[in-house]
């Protein structure tokens, strides 16, 4: 007789519930003590299929590629060649989000204006208006036009290199912006017209107008104020993208910017972000489907944006059919946000560098998206600025490098042919055949 | 006066002309004839000018207006004067949505009735209308005043920030977080003057004065039901 059975009764290993987990027990606590929802900035967190389930097949026999150091390929793109007398000329496909001063400090603004200029591309303003730290540092604006109207003015619209209408941003499709009464600094407060310290809600919806006609006359008195001069962009969430493709294009845009969930807000509900809008990867085929059915795919270019982080992502998106690309979380991780140098400090806010989230409680270590004037001073916009236009620099090598491989002289000749899914799903979003096979889900001619 | 047929010349060339027009220009008087609803009319202005449209127009006129006098002898589609920043807007007719949305400054006068939404998200232009208001008006009007000669309809003054709010007749219902205030000297002071400017017969004492109660400015979960 063995001794099993004359021990004590064994206990299974503790088992935590998959649907009951930490992170939602944590929430559930943190809502039961505080009887509010979970405000945070960022984009989705969730995992969610993305860029990396795509792989370019490289050249072959039947494909040659350039010369990496000999052989030129062309990164330049032309926004607004649609209607406007002056397009926009950038050197790079990848330009900088929209994000306001207000969520972010007026240095930070600084260094992203100068970041982009020495890379040859735009940066792009926010709700709460144009500052003079921005428009002087930034040799190509593109000036947004959002619900609130914070700060609008006739001015500062006529000092930008484009407008963006702003219609939905891929962290909260049909959102508003928030920015709570601690970031709310006098200055902030006075572009704004509000008083000091209380919270500020944007609206979610334009408050002169609403619907695809009217769309349409708002884009016509935009420009007859500005002349016809520059190039209108709308942006969009990631919500319906072929209609909202086809309803900008027919309202008179000259681009559209679409924004897909892992692109992130200076703050709105954690709820929110995690459920609502679709991922990066599956918004760009039935955006450029809705350009190609109008005949304005690169008549009227695409922008895609919402976690694009590398020089891949960068040529995948324009081998999907977008014309450049747009980063904000991935700019701000470039001047320093959530770095481990300030992990010490981001321990004492209960959190750890590259979690950080908090950045509408104005808390920010690293002094990007605060409107503390101590903190402010730890981040030096010149060096800021200069990390961004090494990181630009860098993407685009990046996906230069992916480019010649594939035989291309620019970017923008990238092509879906060039590409394979390592998932049904990206193969379905991407509409790429999935890896060792020349099927898709839903491609044309086959019954799955 | 220089006098401009919009339908023979187009909006291009009307809004050109009149963003040609500076400080010093002596082109001081424009008609504008044949309007016929057209959007757009009138916009960006930046120039001590009198603009006269001799109809009805479209969506929109005087947008982002600085400086001129601009008056319509007709009705106005939505949005007219729409973020102005300075000058004087008045309407003989009546006006449709949102009427002076999101305006910095200047005066916009409506001598017949305004539809939903007027002073929407308003941002220190002064409004007044010799009629009535739809619903929804000085939906987060953040400041600036409007005053309503006649009656408002539902939801006034909903999510209301620093603006203030004049009626003379009822209003339909409140919207959240604005409340009637008291009437102070200097608010019959100041209704006095944009009365006169308005070139409204009305009393200040025959108004009530509306204004923010200030309860939803920073977020309480006791005020969710608010929300």
């Amino acid at each position: 007789m063995n001794k099993i059975g004359k021990t004590k009764i064994p206990h299974t290993t503790p088992r935590y519930s998959a649907t009951f987990s930490n992170d939602i027990n944590s929430d559930i606590r943190r809502a039961a003590a505080t009887g509010i929802y979970d405000i945070r900035g960022g984009g989705a967190k969730r995992k969610l299929p993305n860029f990396d389930d795509l792989l370019f097949l490289g050249a072959s026999i039947s494909r040659y590629p350039l010369e990496g150091y000999r052989e030129k390929c062309e990164t330049s793109v032309t926004i607004g060649t649609r209607y406007a007398k002056n397009p926009i000329e950038l050197d790079i496909p990848i330009t900088i989000a929209g994000m306001s001063f207000g969520a972010l400090s007026g240095p930070a603004k600084e260094a992203l204006g100068r970041g982009a200029s020495a890379a040859g591309t735009s940066t792009t303003t926010g709700d709460g208006g144009m500052t003079p730290e921005e428009r002087g540092h930034s040799s190509k604006l593109v000036y947004q036009y959002l619900p609130s109207r914070y700060g609008m003015n006739p001015d500062d619209l006529r000092k930008a290199d484009a407008i963006e209408i702003v219609v939905g941003q891929g962290a909260k499709p049909g959102g508003g912006g928030m920015l709570l009464g601690q970031k709310i600094s006098d200055r902030v407060a006075e572009m704004r017209n509000l008083p000091t310290g209380i919270d500020q809600r944007s609206a979610c919806r334009h408050p002169d107008w609403t619907g695809p006609d009217d769309l349409e006359i708002k884009i016509l008195e935009l420009r007859e104020i500005t002349g016809w001069k520059v190039p209108i962009y709308v942006k969009v969430a990631g919500a319906r993208p072929y209609y909202d493709t086809t309803l900008a294009i027919k309202a008179g845009a000259d681009a559209i910017v679409l924004d897909g969930m892992q692109g992130g807000t200076a703050a709105t509900q954690d709820v929110f972000i995690e459920h609502v809008g679709q991922p990066t990867l599956a918004i760009v085929r039935p955006a450029v489907q809705a350009l190609q059915d109008l005949g304005m795919h690169r008549e009227v270019q695409l922008i895609l944006s919402g976690g694009i982080r590398n020089g891949a992502d960068v040529a995948k998106a324009l081998a999907l059919g977008a014309d450049a690309v747009a980063i904000g979380s991935a700019a701000l991780i470039a001047l320093g946000d959530n770095d481990p140098i300030y992990e010490e400090e981001y321990n004492k806010l209960g959190t750890t560098a590259g979690a950080y989230d908090d950045w509408h409680e104005g808390m920010d270590p690293a002094g990007i998206t605060t409107q503390d004037p101590e903190l402010m001073k730890r981040f030096d916009p010149i060096e800021g600025g200069r990390r961004l236009r090494n990181y630009l620099k860098v993407m685009t090598l990046e996906a230069q490098t992916i480019a010649r491989a594939c035989g291309k002289n620019h970017l923008h000749n990238l092509e879906p042919e060039d590409l394979v899914a390592l998932t049904i799903e990206a193969a379905a979003m991407a509409q790429v055949p999935l890896a060792g096979t020349d099927w898709y889900p839903g491609k044309p001619g086959t019954s799955y | 006066m220089l006098e401009f047929d919009l339908q023979e010349n187009g909006l291009r060339k009307l809004n050109s002309a009149l963003h040609d027009q500076k400080e010093n220009s002596n082109q001081t008087v424009w008609k504008i004839t044949n309007p016929k609803g057209s959007h757009a009319i009138a916009v960006g202005i930046d120039a001590p000018i009198e603009v006269n449209i001799e109809g009805s127009t479209g969506y929109y006129c005087g947008g982002m207006n600085k400086q001129a006098n601009i008056n319509v002898k007709g009705s106005v589609g939505p949005g007219v004067a729409e973020n102005m920043m300075s000058g004087k807007v008045v309407i003989d007719g009546d006006a449709s949505q949102y009427a002076g949305a999101t305006g910095h400054g200047g005066l916009l006068v409506i001598k017949g009735n305004a539809s939903s939404r007027c002073g929407i998200s308003m941002k220190g232009i002064n409004i007044v209308v010799h009629g009535n208001i739809g619903h929804m008006s000085a939906f987060m009007a953040q400041s600036g005043n409007l005053v309503v000669c006649g009656d408002a309809g539902d939801a006034l003054g909903d999510s209301l920030y620093e603006a203030k709010l004049f009626v003379r007749g009822k209003v339909k219902s409140l919207g959240a977080d604005c409340e009637k205030k008291e009437m102070r000297p200097e608010h019959l002071e100041l209704l006095e003057q944009l009365l006169s400017e308005a070139e409204c017969d009305a009393k200040p004492e025959e108004f009530t004065r509306y204004g923010s109660a200030r309860r939803l400015y920073n977020f309480d979960i006791d005020n969710s039901d608010a929300y």
